[in-house]
């Protein structure tokens, strides 16, 4: 007979409840407008992608190859520590990527948070957005319509601190004489991005 | 602060269990949501990080005494007590449902300081600083609690 001690203890079964249940709280707090960031996962060539969203736009997006505890707790201290997974928020955004990644989609229409962009970078960036799919333009060149043509290294530095790749598309800069550059999720990444989009440098 | 997901992850199947126990399982989807509900709400403002699990804990605590209160409050409907006493269905999803409603049943302080030691292990100074009594009186709950359960659940 299994006493009363034993069986308050018993702890398989509750594990399955509490995940239930804990589906109900996201759905709450989401309608109660309590989640500042909501965050999910999105398969893709590249392997997994954290994809995270606030209120205004797509905010992050963080390759397997970071830790995902470190992008969360960025994002906990630079935007705020209410963050909950909720992949339900991000339905629209992870059907684009699907269809760009399956070669369907060759521009984004999705609201963008640029809030962890400043400066410099922002410009930069600002000047990335406007290169077109399947086109590739050099470091000098964003810098120079960043405003500041003797800035490429700068210029390189914002695109390696680019909080949202692909959908800001660092990948489509390269360098001058058309070698590679570098890329923040790794070489081969930037290669296959290229490749999927028709770029031969 | 930590992401509040990180936080659901490490401590939701404790906060559960502490609903389950305190306020049966039926009520205990509400009560925990209730008490993550009311910890998010607060998060921003909360400058220490360092018991988060405690924190959470003395939240539950206080969302399942509100829970006993309101059911005690609540008007019991003419014809219906038989309904009241364990002809409550519980969620399928729990095997072991009837422990949980006898839990429920115990008058409230036992039933939180039940929960407090055997379904989250907490030691009796701590069970007693959430229920604002000394060890000793924590003790005594736990103990009175029990002692019940087994009189009246084990057969």
């Amino acid at each position: 007979m299994t006493s009363i001690e034993s069986r308050l203890r018993r702890r398989d079964d509750v594990a399955a409840a509490a995940e239930r249940a804990a589906r109900g709280f996201r759905t709450r707090a989401s309608e109660e407008g309590l989640v500042d960031i909501a965050y999910g996962w999105v398969d893709s060539p590249l392997g997994k992608l954290m994809a995270a969203a606030t209120d205004d736009g797509l905010v992050r997006l963080g390759f397997e190859t970071e830790r995902v505890e470190t992008t969360l707790e960025e994002l906990a201290r630079k935007v705020s520590p209410r963050i909950l997974q909720d992949d339900v928020r991000l339905e629209k955004i992870k059907r684009q990527l699907g269809e760009y990644f399956e070669g369907r989609r060759k521009a984004f229409d999705m609201p963008i948070d640029r809030q962890l962009i400043h400066g410099f970078h922002r410009l930069v960036l600002d000047a990335t957005e406007k290169i077109p799919y399947g086109d590739v333009s050099t470091y000098q060149q964003v810098a120079e319509r960043a405003g500041n043509p003797r800035a490429s290294r700068a210029a390189g530095n914002a695109l390696g601190s680019n909080p949202i790749p692909i959908v800001i598309p660092c990948h489509r800069v390269v360098r001058t004489g058309h070698g590679l550059g570098g890329y923040g999720g790794g070489l081969d990444k930037k290669q296959l991005l290229l490749d999927l989009e028709g770029v031969t440098l | 602060m930590p992401p509040f997901q990180t936080v659901i992850d490490q401590h939701q199947d404790e906060v559960y269990r502490l609903a389950l126990s305190a306020v049966g399982p039926v009520d205990a989807d509400d009560c925990f949501q209730e008490t993550l509900l009311a910890a998010l709400r607060a998060y921003p403002t909360l400058r220490d990080a360092s018991n988060l699990r405690g924190w959470l804990l003395t939240i539950a605590h206080r969302k399942a005494m509100d829970h006993h209160r309101a059911r005690g409050r609540a008007p019991v409907p003419v014809g219906d007590v038989r309904d009241l006493d364990g002809g409550v269905a519980p969620p399928p999803t729990i095997e072991d449902a009837e422990i949980w409603a006898a839990v429920r049943d115990l008058p409230p302080k036992q039933s939180l300081a039940v929960a407090h030691r055997f379904v989250n292990d907490l030691a009796y100074r701590d069970i007693g600083r959430l229920m604002g009594c000394t060890e000793a009186a924590a003790r005594r709950s736990v103990h009175e609690g029990l002692t019940r359960l087994k009189k009246e659940y084990v057969k």
